[in-house]
C-alpha cells in the first residue's frame, strides 16, 4: 500500500470510529436501550463524546511533536469538526428535545445557572473555529488562524466546567477530563525541538523545519 | 400479603380506570350546568394534570434508581444490588424511647398492615415517577416503640457494608448514608415503611428489606436498606446536607419556586412521558401537610 492510500484508508477508519458512537446511540435508541429518560441519556452520550473528541483533537498537536509523525496533523480538522458536531447535537438535544423551545426557560436557565452559561459559552465560542477550519480560512487568516483557534483550550476548559458544574457528587470523571487538559496543555509549554537536536539527522534534511501547519488540508 | 388500599390517598389517584375513561362521555353528557357545578373544585385542583398519574412501569421503576450504595449511574443499582443479603435483617432501634434494642425484621413486620399506597415520587433531579408501594403508615411502627417525650426527630441509617454494597468503596458520599425527619413529619400518615413493590417484594435497588418514602420531599430524604432508627433530641444530620450544605437541606420538601442553586425546580419530567410538566408544592400533597410548615420561611429551610 503506497503511503497516499493508507493515509487514506487510516483517513476512512478514523472517520467510522467517529460516526461509530453516533451509530450506537441511534440503535440503542430504536432498541429502546437507552433507559427510562431517554432524552436524558442522549444528552449525556453526546455531551461525553463531543468532549472526548474534542480533548483527541487538542491531543493530535503535542503528540504530533512527540513522535515527529507529521502526517498526524492531517487528522486535526476533521477530529475538530466531529467534537462540535456532537456538541452540536448535545446542545439541541437540551434545546429543541429536552427543553422543547422553551424560550422562557432556557434563557433564564441560561442567564441563572452557571453550568448552562459556561456550557452554552463554550458552545458559541466553538462556532467560529468550525467556520473557520476550511483550508481556505486557515490561509486568509495566516498567523491569526493560529491565535483565534487556540480559544479551542478555552472552549475544552468550559465543557470540563460544565460538566463539573452538572455532577451531584461523582468527579471522578470530570477530573479525569481535566487533567489530560492540564497535561496537553503543559506539553504545549514543552520548548520546541532545541536548536541543533537535528545535528545528527540524515543528510538531505534541513534543520528544525517549522511543521505547524505544514498540511492543515486533506 | 394483605394488600388494602389506605384511605388517606387524595381520591383523585384512584379513580377507576373505567370511569377515568369514561370523563369525557360523562362530561359531554351532563353538559353545562354540571360543568358550572364542578367548576369550583375544578380550580381547586392543584397546577399539573394529576388526574393522569399512572404508575410507572416496573421495569423503569427497578433500572433508573438513584442508589449510590451500588453505583452513581441510574442502571447500575439494578447490575450491581444482586448481592444484598436481605435475610437475616436487623434493625436497631436506639435513643429516646422505651424499648431500645436489637429487632429482627420480622418481628419488627409482624403484625403491620401491608397496603399499596400509590405515590408521586420527585428526585431533586427534577424527574419524578408514580409508584405503587406495599407498606404502612410508619407510625404504626413508631407507636410500638413508646418514644418519650424528649424524641422529637427520627435518624434513619442506611446499610454500610462495601462487601455487598460496592459503590461504599469510593468516598462519593460520607458513609454511612443517614437521613432524619422531625418526629411530626415522621408522625404523618403520608409517611409510608416500604417493604414491597407492585405488589412483589421490594427489589434490593429500591431499598430491600426496608426504606421509607416521604412523598412531599425529595427522593434523597427516603432511606433505603435502614438498619437502625434512632430517636434523637436535636436535628440528625443527613449525609446530602453535610456533602453540599448549600444545595440540600434538612427540609428538602418539594417546592417548585426554590430551585436548587444550580437548576431550577419549577418543572420536572415524569419517565415515560416526552414533555416536562410543572411541579407541585410538597408534590401535590399540600392540602395533606402543608400545616407542618405554617409560619416556616420555606426558602430559608430548604
Amino acid at each position: 500500500m503506497s503511503p497516499r492510500a493508507a493515509r487514506r484508508a487510516a483517513r476512512i477508519l478514523l472517520f467510522l470510529a467517529c460516526l461509530a458512537p453516533l451509530g450506537v446511540l441511534l440503535a440503542d435508541g430504536l432498541a429502546g436501550r437507552l433507559g427510562a429518560d431517554p432524552i436524558r441519556a442522549t444528552e449525556l452520550r453526546t455531551g461525553i463524546w463531543g468532549l472526548t473528541i474534542l480533548v483527541v483533537t487538542l491531543a493530535v498537536t503535542p503528540l504530533r511533536r512527540l513522535t515527529g509523525w507529521n502526517v498526524l496533523g492531517g487528522y486535526r480538522r476533521m477530529l475538530g469538526l466531529f467534537a462540535f458536531a456532537y456538541i452540536t447535537l448535545h446542545f439541541l438535544t437540551w434545546f429543541g428535545v429536552d427543553q422543547f423551545f422553551a424560550i422562557r426557560y432556557i434563557g433564564k436557565d441560561i442567564v441563572k445557572r452557571p453550568y448552562i452559561t459556561v456550557g452554552f459559552a463554550s458552545y458559541l465560542l466553538m462556532i467560529p473555529l468550525a467556520v473557520t477550519s476550511r483550508a481556505a480560512a486557515v490561509r486568509r487568516l495566516g498567523k491569526r488562524w493560529a491565535t483565534l483557534h487556540s480559544l479551542v483550550y478555552v472552549a475544552a476548559l468550559g465543557g470540563i466546567v460544565h460538566f463539573m458544574w452538572e455532577v451531584k457528587a461523582d468527579m471522578s470523571r470530570p477530573t479525569l477530563y481535566a487533567l489530560v487538559l492540564v497535561g496537553l496543555l503543559l506539553l504545549r509549554f514543552v520548548p520546541r525541538r532545541p536548536a541543533g537536536f537535528r545535528t545528527a539527522a540524515p543528510p538531505g534534511e534541513a534543520g528544525p523545519t517549522r511543521t505547524r501547519w505544514s498540511r492543515a488540508t486533506p | 400479603m394483605l394488600i388494602r388500599r389506605a384511605p388517606d390517598i387524595p381520591s383523585s389517584e384512584i379513580t377507576p380506570e373505567s370511569l377515568y375513561l369514561n370523563r369525557r362521555s360523562f362530561m359531554a353528557a351532563a353538559g353545562f350546568a354540571a360543568l358550572n357545578a364542578a367548576w369550583p373544585a375544578a380550580r381547586r385542583m392543584p397546577r399539573g394534570r394529576r388526574d393522569d398519574d399512572k404508575p410507572n412501569s416496573l421495569q423503569d421503576i427497578t433500572h433508573y434508581n438513584n442508589y449510590y450504595e451500588f453505583g452513581t449511574g441510574k442502571e447500575d443499582p439494578s447490575e450491581n444490588a444482586g448481592g444484598l443479603r436481605t435475610r437475616p435483617w436487623k434493625v436497631e432501634v436506639a435513643g429516646e424511647i422505651a424499648r431500645p434494642g436489637q429487632y429482627d425484621l420480622d418481628d419488627l413486620l409482624r403484625g403491620q398492615t401491608v397496603e399499596e399506597r400509590i405515590y408521586r415520587h420527585r428526585c431533586v433531579e427534577a424527574w419524578s415517577m408514580v409508584i405503587p408501594w406495599n407498606g404502612f403508615p410508619l407510625r404504626n411502627l413508631i407507636d410500638r416503640f413508646r418514644p418519650t417525650s424528649r424524641a422529637r426527630f427520627v435518624e434513619f441509617t442506611t446499610l454500610y457494608d462495601p462487601a455487598q454494597m460496592p459503590g461504599q468503596k469510593s468516598a462519593i458520599l460520607p458513609w454511612p448514608y443517614v437521613e432524619g425527619l422531625r418526629m411530626d413529619e415522621a408522625m404523618h400518615p403520608l409517611t409510608l415503611v416500604v417493604t414491597g413493590l407492585y405488589g412483589h417484594p421490594l427489589p434490593n435497588q429500591n431499598g430491600a428489606p426496608l426504606r421509607i418514602h416521604v412523598p412531599w420531599k425529595y427522593g434523597f430524604k427516603s432511606g433505603k436498606s435502614l438498619v437502625r432508627i434512632r430517636f434523637t433530641t436535636t436535628q440528625p444530620a443527613n449525609t446530602w446536607n453535610v456533602a453540599a450544605p448549600d444545595e440540600y437541606g434538612f427540609y428538602a420538601n418539594v417546592n417548585p419556586d426554590v430551585d436548587h442553586p444550580r437548576w431550577s425546580q419549577a418543572r420536572e419530567r415524569r419517565i415515560g412521558e416526552f414533555f416536562r410538566r410543572p411541579t407541585l408544592m410538597f408534590n401535590g400533597y399540600a392540602d395533606q401537610v402543608a400545616s407542618l410548615y405554617a409560619g416556616m420561611d420555606l426558602r430559608r429551610n430548604f
